[in-house]
Parts: C-alpha cells; structure tokens; sequence
C-alpha cells in the first residue's frame, strides 16, 4: 500500500513537471489574448485534468496487476466474474464527472455564440486561396494572402531554408487590422469552396461556406499580432493561406483607417494616367505571381488536367477583350477577379501574360478601361 | 464416440470436397476459412499501401519547406492513405476475422451465404483496385480528405467518377459481408449457444454488422448526390441552386461517426476473447460488456455533428451534440473497467497477443481521453482541424485497432496454419510498434496544441522539432511491421516447427469452441454440431 502511495505521488509530480515545462515548450494550447480564449484554456486544463487522474486510477490499477497477478509470480487467478454493485458504481460515477464538465462548457458556449451587441462588423470571405476583408462600417475592403518571401520559400524544391524568413508560412502581404477593447463581429463566407478561419490567440475557428453565412465575435484588450491559418483542407494551397490580425490601440487604428481610404484615393489616381506596356508588363509580373500563379504555375504552364497552361493559350494569344472578360467574370474553378483585383492589377496581369510566359502577343490594355468596366458592373454584393 | 463415427462416415460420402486444385482454388471458393484468409490477405496488402502513403507524408513533413511531392500530391496521399486503411486494411481484415472465427465459434460448419461470400470479397478488390487506379488519373487522385466535402472534391479531375463508383462496390460489398454475418449468427449457432452464450468477439460484429446494413446506403447516397450535382446539374450541395454543401457534412457524417465504430466494436471483441484466456480468469462483467457495446452502437448514431461543431450551428445543435457525444465515455468507461477487472487477480502471461491488447487497452483510452477532451464543443473551437485530433483519431485505430488485429493475428495463427511463431520476433515486433507507435503520435498533441492545422504539406518552423520527432517515429513503426509480415510468411511455412496442440494456449477451449477444433483445422468444421458449450466467457 506504501508502494503505491510512492507510485501516484511520483507521478502526480511528473504530470505537474510536465505542467510547468509547458510554457518553453509550446506542448500545450495557448491561453489566447481574449476572455473567451481563456475561458476556453481554463476548461481545456479541467477536462485535461479529469482525465489524468482518471488515467492514473485506471493504469496505475492495471500495471499494479499486471506486476502483481502474473503467473511467473506464482498467482493463482480467481475465478469472479460479475459484480453488479461495481458495474453500477463506475456507470454513475463518470456520470457525476460529465455533469460536471458540462456546465461549465455550457456556459463557455452560450458566451461564444453570442454574437449581441458588437460594435464593428468585418466580413471574412474564404478564396482560393486567400482571405478577403471587409469592413462593413467604413467600407475598407482589401485581399490578404501569404507573403511573398514564404511563398518563394515554398515552391517545391527552392532549396531556401524556411528559418531564413520571418514567420514563414504565418505572414501575410496585408494583415487584417482591428481595434482594442471593441466587441468585433465577424461575418464569414466563401467565394469557393469551405475554409475555415483560425487565429488560436482569438480561441475559435469558424468554417466559411459559400453561400452561407457564419458568425463569431471577438473582444481583444491588449494591441498586439496575432497569426493563424485557414484549417479546412481547401484544395491545393490549402497550407499557405494564413491570417494576420493586428490589434491597435483606438487612435492607431484610427490613424490606420484614414492611411487606407487615402491609398483608395491614390489608387484611382493611378488609374487614369496613361501607362506604357513595359510598365504594365513589370507590374503584372508581381500580381501574376501572387493571384495566378498558384495554378497557372510560375512560369504559365499549368497543371495538365486540373489548371490549363497560358502558355501559347488561344484565349491568352486570341482577343484581348475576351481574355478580359473571362478573367473579370470567372469560369468554372476561375474565380472572377473583375472586383478582387485594382484596376492597375487587373490590366498589368492581362498584358502580363499577352507579353510573358513565353507569349508575345504585343498588345496591352490600360487601366482606365478596366476602371470603367468595374464601374459599369454592379456590385456583386 | 459416436460424434467420431459420425464424421468418418461424414467424410466417406464427400470425399471430392476439399478444396480445389491450384489458383482456382482461391478465385471460385465459397469456403468460409478460405474467404478468411483472402480477406486478410488482402487487408495486410492494403496495410502496406497505406503505410507506404502515411510514408511518402511522414517524409515530406520531416523538415519545414517542399522537398519531395507538391502539394495537390500530398493532398492526394492524405485522401488516399485514410480511405485504403479504412476500407482496405482495417475493415476487411476484421472482415476476414469473421469469416475465419464466427462459424468456429458458433460450431457452424460455414458461413450462411457462402456465395455471397466469394462475390463481397472479389467487389472489395475490384472496389480498392479502381480506387488505386485514380493516382493514375489526369487531374490525380481525390485529394479533398477521405471525408470527401464538397464543393472542394468536385474540383477533383477525371478521378471524381471512378472514386464514387469504388465507393459504391466496397459499400456493396460491406453490405454483402454484414447480411452474411447476421444470417450466419441468428441461423447457425449450435444447439445450446444462446445469444448471452456468445464469444464476445462474435456479438461485437454482430452489432457491426447492423451498423454496416444501416449506414453503407446513406454513404453510398451521398456520394451518389455528389455525383448528380457534378454531371446532372442537380444541386443538393450548392448553395446557387437552393442546396447547401453543410448538408453534404450532416449526412457523411452520419455515415461516418458509426464507420469509425465499425472498426472500434470488432477490436473491443477480439481483446475481450484474449485478455480473459491469458489472464486465466472469465471476462469480467460478459452481459454489461455487451450492454456497453449496444449502447455505444445506438449513441454512435445520434453524436455525428461533433465533427462539425466550426460548421456554424445553432446554440441548440452545438449542446445537444455536446451532451451526446459525452455520454459516449460511459459505455466506453465501463469497457476498460471490466477489461481491467478482467486482469485483477488472474494469473497473467505475457505472450505476444496479450502484449498486444494490454497495449491496446492502455492506447485505446488514451484516444478515449482526448475524445472526451473534444466532445467539449467550446473547447473543440481550438482542437478542431488540427493535429490533436490527428493525433486522437490515429490513437484510436493504430494502437487500437491495428494492435488488436495483430494481436489476433498471433493469437489465431497457430490455429490457422498449425504452426507456431517465433515469440521472441512476436515480442520483438511488440516493443519496437509500442514504442515507435508513441514517438509517432503522441508528439501529434502538442503540434495541434500549439496550433498547427492537419492536412498541410508544409508548417511554420515552430513546428519543425515535434513532426522531425513525429517523422522518425513513423519511419521505425513503418520498418517493424516488416517483421510481423516476415512471422505470417515464416508461421504459414512451418514456423517454429513446434507442434501445437489444439488448444494453443492454456486451457483456451474452455473459452471457445475453435480451440476444440484440430490445430489447423479441417477444410470443413462442425460438420455436425459441437455438444458442448463452454461458457469460461460468461
């Protein structure tokens, strides 16, 4: 009896050396930076709990049997088999622990779900495969996907050693920013298929599905950078995806939503001037790169069967206007990029790939006329 | 004695039935021992398949960066590594236990539906072999997980078709397998084995086999929808044409949650059948065992949105299947009671079988406790979709299920072949899987943890020291099954060359009628029915 007293003391210390180690390690979920995350910690750790020392009661059971009722020990085995007051006392006693832990979990849900009395609103929408923000009260809208330098990194075969870059894989060429110590709703969709946006800190993941639409809130106190990733297998680039929240203090984020609505400004400026082919062409190397090349491939060819080449392609070497409106419009798994992309973008990536990937068709468009098709469409939402 | 003139004359009569000559033998038969060791076969071909798949992932996500395979590709080996374990190995391996072990154990001389029986085997080869035949497929083999979601598999390239079709034939086939199953334990039984007289092993699969009956049709459904949405313009899962694709999930997974018992209540059979034999005491608790078993049977069908809690439910849905799926752990708890109590005060040896199910006891709850940890719906925000429940879910059929068919495997073998293995490789096999099968999946809980997603190619370099360590253990747990493929092919072929008895082990024929049985057994057993039942089990 001695013995086993020694035994679970050994290992109640282990399981709290374990414990402490935790923080180094990373061997255990973060507590988040929101109230809702550590409500969600502190019941991770309960239930985390519960099942140790039920663990160390039934395994420290068992191997004391197995060392003990062994037959090279010279045991006898018994011969009972059946003892309805104990079936009866290990039904209800794991009854009595999930009752519980659901109470706690039932009020950590209904705080979760409850989405009243938000302050801002942004709309996330899923794409293949980048993430699209809205922010419904002040009309900043931007695409965010995963920066250039991990994106270089991880071509197959790049030979670039991924500790090289900065948060490879959780950075992002623009990060969604929101404010502190504001209750934020977020609305969630996809213009494809199903993802799913998590940012652990925040302490939930919600799926995006096209069509429909998801809610979930967020309330953080301290400004900080918070990353996560989309975690609803979405296809091929389904691992490069990731979502960057940045957290500022009410006046920053002020200062934050002017710069943006500036840069609009500019934007529409830049659209109008004239732009030469060689300029066009310069700038949609790096638009085709971070919007098409995830299919199209780097260097245009495609992914026989799934993703058709634009190499020596009849609709990138035919008439330019087509290849315009199929690219604006979408196709089947091509996404209509008419208003995902600025109208400089969408007229350099056009005579891109006319004047590069091995195609010399020599004409371009300009900005100014993609400016006035988007204007003519209707907003699509 | 008379029962000895009985068979003499028995055999006089039929003396041209054994089995046919050559490899015909092996395509025409209708014999259940025969079908069983097809299936097992089989299912250990498809073991190294996948297990040559789970290789090529472990391999590329050794160190952070693309090294070997693209990412469509390594989609593609995650879809296709599930779906051969799950319909490949582990079902038709237990499959093939059945054929093997019922019609022993109940004293039939064979299987009900012994033409049924050869065809559902010759659809699950054809249904895996056209499921393989999609790698070599334009566009590639599915690659949206073995769940198969849409919208994202309909962007599957010419494989979408084949892939539903396989799926059809191996539901055709487990449907076959079931009935079989059924008709054989409610017709067959030897005068005297009541219901509550049954092996253990035998009610887990009879249990199963209504499972398979009740949900192979609603898969088969479903991807029959995705089939019609994708070349018949319907639109149950797209939301443009008033479906909706969260639909498609409600009702996979309806199919899916009972599957996952499918190839959790066999293996809780086999363990109940060896632990007792090498604990040298009866089961403990036989009748609460199979109250358990029935009742996680019926709760597996009202917990399936808890792999859905992200999906966006309502507040009602999400407590309700959070309540539910809670209740799981009682069943379930009381199994590793009674197994536990089982052990208490016998007379325990350790030969590689019982390794083998003490192992799977202890594992198996591990993947019990994190399940536990994931029925908490607001705490499943967090684990949902990433490595922690890769880790729960692999817990809970490769030191689960995987051990207990190698257990079964030992434990049956000397019955099967005659011949006895070598204990010391079967102890050997034993520690090098125990211990490489935790360096591969537990480090899977921390990674998911600290935030890493599953069904990704490649991970931010925090990740980097625990899937190196996840990766090495994988690669020693891949080389030892090597070994236990080795002790099949040596115990077929002599093995030790030790005579076994017809018992095998101690005193097993006071636990079930195959141990009464010649050690192997004739082509054809229990042409007349056993008159004694033992009831040690009970």
């Amino acid at each position: 009896m001695k013995k086993t007293k020694q035994l679970f003391a050994g290992l109640i210390l282990m399981a709290l050396g374990l414990g402490t180690a935790q923080a180094e390690y990373t061997l255990n979920l973060m507590k988040g930076v929101t109230k809702v995350s550590n409500d969600i910690y502190d019941l991770h750790m309960l239930v985390l709990w519960i099942c140790v020392f039920i663990g160390i009661g039934v395994f420290g059971t068992m191997f004391y049997s197995i060392y003990h009722h062994r037959k090279s020990r010279g045991h006898k085995a018994e011969q009972f088999h059946e003892n309805t007051t104990v079936e009866i006392i290990w039904t209800i006693i794991p009854t009595l622990i999930l009752i519980g832990m659901a109470i706690p979990a039932t009020k950590a849900m209904i705080e979760l779900d409850d989405v009243q009395e938000s302050e801002m609103s942004i709309k996330v929408t899923g794409h293949q495969w980048k993430w699209e923000y809205d922010y419904l009260d002040n009309g900043i809208h931007f695409f965010s996907s995963l920066d250039e330098a991990s994106n270089k990194v991880r071509q197959v075969g790049s030979g670039i050693d991924p500790r090289s870059v900065p948060h490879y894989l959780l950075n992002v060429d623009k990060p969604l920013v929101i404010p502190t110590k504001k209750k934020i709703r977020f609305v969630f969709t996809s213009a494809d298929v199903i993802h799913s946006w998590w940012v652990p800190d925040l302490g939930w993941k919600k799926d995006t599905n096209p069509g429909f639409i998801n809610e979930s809130w967020t309330s953080v106190d301290e400004p900080g950078t918070y990353r996560g990733q989309c975690t609803e297998l979405c296809g091929k680039d389904h691992g490069f995806m990731p979502i960057v929240v940045i957290a500022m203090n009410e006046p920053d984020y002020n200062a934050w939503v002017d710069q943006q609505k500036a840069a609009v400004v500019a934007e529409a400026g830049s659209a109008n001037k004239q732009w030469t082919t060689e300029e066009l062409v310069a700038k949609g190397k790096t638009v085709y790169e971070t919007s098409c090349a995830s299919c199209h491939m780097q260097d245009g060819a495609g992914l026989p069967g799934t993703f058709p080449a634009l190499k020596a392609s009849p609709v990138v070497t035919g008439d330019i206007n087509a290849q315009v409106k199929l690219v604006f419009e979408g196709k089947g798994m091509m996404p209509a990029f008419g208003k995902m992309l600025s109208a400089v973008d969408f007229a350099a990536v056009i005579t891109y790939t006319r004047n590069g990937l091995g195609n010399s068709v020599g004409d371009s468009i300009q900005p100014s006329a993609i400016q006035t098709l988007q204007s003519a469409t209707p907003a699509a939402d | 004695m008379s029962a000895v003139v009985a068979e003499h004359d028995d055999h006089h009569d039929h003396h041209e039935h054994g089995p046919a000559k050559g490899l015909l033998r092996w395509v025409i038969t209708t014999n259940h021992k025969d079908i069983g060791t097809l299936y097992l076969l089989f299912a250990l071909a498809m073991f190294f398949v996948g297990g040559t798949m789970a290789m090529i992932i472990r391999a590329e996500l050794f160190e952070p960066g693309m090294q070997f395979v693209n990412p469509q590709f390594f989609n593609s080996m995650t879809t296709m590594h599930a779906l051969v374990m799950v319909f490949g190995a582990v079902m038709p391996a237990f499959v093939g236990l059945a054929n093997w072990m019922i019609p022993m154990m109940i004293g039939a001389p064979d299987m009900a539906l012994p033409r049924m029986n050869n065809m559902s085997f010759w659809l699950l080869v054809a249904g895996v072999l056209l499921l393989a035949s999609t790698l070599f497929m334009e566009g590639g083999a599915p690659a949206s997980g073995w769940t198969l979601y849409p919208p994202l598999v309909l962007q599957t390239g010419k494989a979408l078709p084949f892939a539903i079709f396989s799926v059809h034939l191996l539901g055709i086939s487990s449907i076959m397998g079931a009935i079989n199953i059924i008709a054989t334990i409610f017709n067959m039984r030897a005068p005297g084995m009541t219901l509550m007289k049954m092996p253990m092993f035998v009610w887990t699969w009879l249990i199963t086999a209504f499972l398979l009956i009740a949900i192979m049709p609603v898969f088969a459904g479903a991807v029959t929808m995705l089939l019609t949405d994708k070349f018949f313009n319907t639109s149950f899962f797209d939301a443009a044409g008033g479906g909706d694709p969260v639909l498609y999930q409600h009702i996979f997974w309806f199919f899916g949650h009972p599957e996952v018992y499918v190839m959790i209540l066999p293996t809780f059979g086999v363990a109940s059948t060896i632990i007792p034999v090498f604990a040298r005491k009866p089961l403990f608790g036989y009748s609460s065992m199979v109250y358990a078993t029935a009742s996680i049977a019926f709760l597996s069908f009202i917990v399936w949105a808890h792999h859905m809690f992200t999906v966006g439910m309502p507040i009602a849905g999400e407590l309700y299947f959070m309540y539910a799926t809670m209740l799981i752990a009682i069943p379930t708890g009381v199994k590793v009671f009674n197994w536990t109590a089982t052990m208490w005060k016998g007379s325990m040896t350790f030969e590689t079988p019982m390794l083998f199910s003490i192992a799977f006891v202890v594992l198996f709850t591990m993947g019990g406790f994190t399940g536990l940890m994931m029925s908490v719906a607001p705490v499943d925000f967090q684990y949902h979709d990433t490595y922690f429940i890769v880790a729960h879910f692999h817990y809970t059929l490769v030191p689960a299920s995987v051990f207990i068919l190698m257990a079964a495997g030992y434990f049956w073998l000397p019955k099967w072949t005659g011949h006895m293995y070598d204990e010391r490789i079967g102890r050997l096999h034993f520690w090098l899987s125990v211990v490489s099968v935790n360096i591969l999946f537990f480090p899977q809980h921390f990674l998911g943890l600290a935030g890493m997603p599953r069904r990704i190619p490649d991970y931010a370099v925090q990740f980097a020291d625990w899937n190196m360590i996840s990766s090495i253990g994988g690669f020693i747990f891949g080389a030892s099954q090597l070994l236990f493929l080795y002790i099949v092919i040596d115990t077929i072929k002599g093995g030790t060359g030790e005579k076994v008895t017809d018992e095998v082990w101690e005193d097993a024929a006071k636990h079930s009628l195959e141990w009464t049985l010649p050690s192997p057994p004739p082509y054809h057993s229990f042409t007349t029915p056993p008159t004694v039942i033992p009831t040690e089990h009970i």
